[in-house]
């Protein structure tokens, strides 16, 4: 899945010993949070989703790009914050880590209401795995894009009711 | 460092300490410049010219069709524009027949001389990776200059039917309108070397090249065969070493290694060829036992015998490849997260498979140092981290 590298970074998303573009182009080596995410990530989806468990669903991504995603979440009708998150991907180390950060920021603290989680940015995310290597930057980062297509399903759900 | 399990060898292999005690006198003692003629000088070309005699011996030639290079690419690069660039002044368009499933250092090097202008043909494997001779009957016009095949494929390990196609060259010659010689027959015998029959008359071809990080060797290391009055123009150009087709000083310690590591490969024969074939097949049995919707690439039997290619449905090969990382074994895969250019193996792509194939594909590469042990461990932990990568996949 190939998007648009973005021009330039914001000074305050850069962490501190972590350059969020990457350690050059040719390098591997993946920051330890990634390695975290990948190794375990968070808040997957292992059982079919029953009848009721999720409000909606969004899947980006292509097997021919190398990266599938798909996602699901549930918002609290009190509250209107997202409490529950989860998430598949066929995908590298970074597609994977990406989006289980992703669904920690979404859902930590009380969780976040669908306009907040929406303006998650790929940078923030990648500013707190601790950069990716440079290659996988533009193609990995899927996670904001399978929130959007959920969110596109979330309403169009709603429109009857 | 906890101890790994190397299974990458057809990327690389360690250097055997044979080998390396071997070169250990060139660095210091026998330091000197092959070209002086005072006794440094005596002492370096003597030892170049043994193993010159060595590494000719390996491959049934005499030892001036040997030109010492830098490695596989500068070989493969040496035969493909050396050969070219002798024929331009007697061809308008030359033509050049090679596979898909090149090595990149023969891809990228056709792909440049297209832009300059030389036609080049790419024969497609079938779906075992197997090159048809016919095909390659069938593509020989008179403006073909030259043959470029991979005898064993770097990451399927298929070997081609070379002597056959040696045969359907010859047949050419004879009836062809073209210019005496051509067009020549060059194989990349790289991954080759440790395994298969390098005799250059018996396969039937006019240049070989292989390299000595593939065989327990130095790297920085490697020759092209070429056969006694084949012209060629060098890539190379300055103080006229090696005949003028590679200038440069000899690279001395590399080359006694390389040809000790050919010594030490000839040793070996066929005993270490059966002892790791049974590795790899118990490798393969016990992976697809206990692991379902696992694929082999390439053909069963016509492969390099340290060569397992398998892709894994549902699962993206460089999640597998740092997981198996993570438990101490070295692995590499076709997948398009595990190259610079962000495309899947064009050669696992080549046989015809959906395209998941390439993504979820991993080789494992045997080697001298493979023991019993590794391949159970490695069956042992392969269908854990499988199941783990197959329940987080968004795809079945």
């Amino acid at each position: 899945m190939k998007r648009k590298k973005p021009q330039k970074i914001e000074k305050k998303e850069k962490k501190k010993g972590a350059d969020v573009w990457g350690r050059g182009g040719d390098d591997w080596y993946y920051s330890d949070t990634v390695k975290e995410h990948f190794f375990n990530p968070k808040n997957i989806l292992l059982d079919e989703p029953k009848e009721g468990d999720f409000d909606a669903e969004g899947e980006v991504g292509s097997v021919a790009c190398g990266d599938v995603m798909k996602m699901w979440f549930k918002v609290d009708p009190e509250t209107k914050k997202i409490k529950k998150l989860k998430w598949r991907t066929w995908g590298c180390a970074s597609a994977i880590a990406s989006t289980s950060v992703f669904s920690e920021m979404v859902t930590e603290k009380g969780g976040l209401t669908i306009d907040e989680a929406l303006k998650i940015s790929p940078q923030e995310i990648m500013a707190r795995l601790g950069g990716l290597p440079m290659i996988k930057v533009h193609c990995s980062v899927l996670a904001d894009q399978a929130f959007k297509k959920a969110v596109e399903d979330y309403k169009e759900k709603r429109k009857g009711k | 460092m906890k101890k790994r399990i190397y299974l990458d060898n057809a990327a690389t292999t360690p250097l055997d300490p044979r080998v390396k005690r071997a070169m250990e006198p060139y660095w210091e003692k026998i330091f000197g410049n092959p070209s002086g003629i005072y006794e440094e000088g005596r002492r370096a070309k003597e030892a170049l010219e043994g193993a010159r005699k060595e590494v000719a011996s390996f491959v049934n030639a005499s030892p001036d069709e040997i030109i010492f290079t830098s490695g596989g690419t500068e070989s493969n690069t040496l035969a493909i524009f050396g050969v070219v660039e002798t024929k331009l002044p007697d061809v308008l368009k030359p033509h050049i027949i090679t596979t898909k499933i090149e090595h990149k250092s023969v891809l990228v090097s056709c792909k440049e001389l297209e832009k300059r202008g030389v036609e080049v043909t790419y024969l497609s494997p079938d779906k075992d990776g197997l090159i048809d001779p016919n095909d390659l009957k069938k593509a020989l016009k008179p403006e073909t200059v030259l043959v470029s095949v991979i005898y064993a494929n770097n990451e399927i390990g298929v070997v081609q039917p070379i002597p056959e196609m040696a045969r359907v060259i010859k047949n050419f010659r004879k009836k062809s309108s073209g210019v005496k010689g051509w067009p020549h027959l060059h194989i990349d015998a790289c991954q080759a070397s440790g395994y298969l029959d390098m005799n250059v008359d018996k396969l039937g071809v006019d240049l070989l090249s292989a390299n000595g990080s593939k065989v327990y060797g130095p790297k920085g290391i490697g020759f092209l065969y070429k056969r006694k009055g084949l012209k060629l123009k060098p890539v190379i150009y300055g103080g006229g070493q090696e005949k003028g087709l590679r200038s440069g000083t000899e690279n001395i310690p590399a080359i006694m290694g390389l040809a000790q590591a050919l010594r030490i490969v000839k040793e070996g024969g066929v005993k270490e060829v059966k002892r790791v074939s049974k590795l790899r097949d118990d490798l393969f049995a016990g992976i697809t036992k206990k692991v379902e919707r696992v694929f082999l690439n390439g053909h069963k039997t016509k492969r390099l015998a340290n060569n397992l290619n398998i892709s894994v449905l549902g699962v993206e090969g460089e999640s597998i490849v740092l997981y198996l990382d993570a438990m101490g074994i070295a692995v590499s895969t076709g997948s398009a997260c595990n190259s610079s250019d962000l495309e899947p193996s064009h050669v696992v792509s080549a046989l015809g498979k959906p395209v998941e194939y390439a993504h979820g594909s991993l080789r494992f590469s045997l080697g001298r140092y493979t023991t019993k042990e590794d391949v159970n461990y490695v069956i042992k932990v392969f269908p854990d981290i499988i199941k783990k990568l197959r329940s987080i996949s968004a795809i079945e």
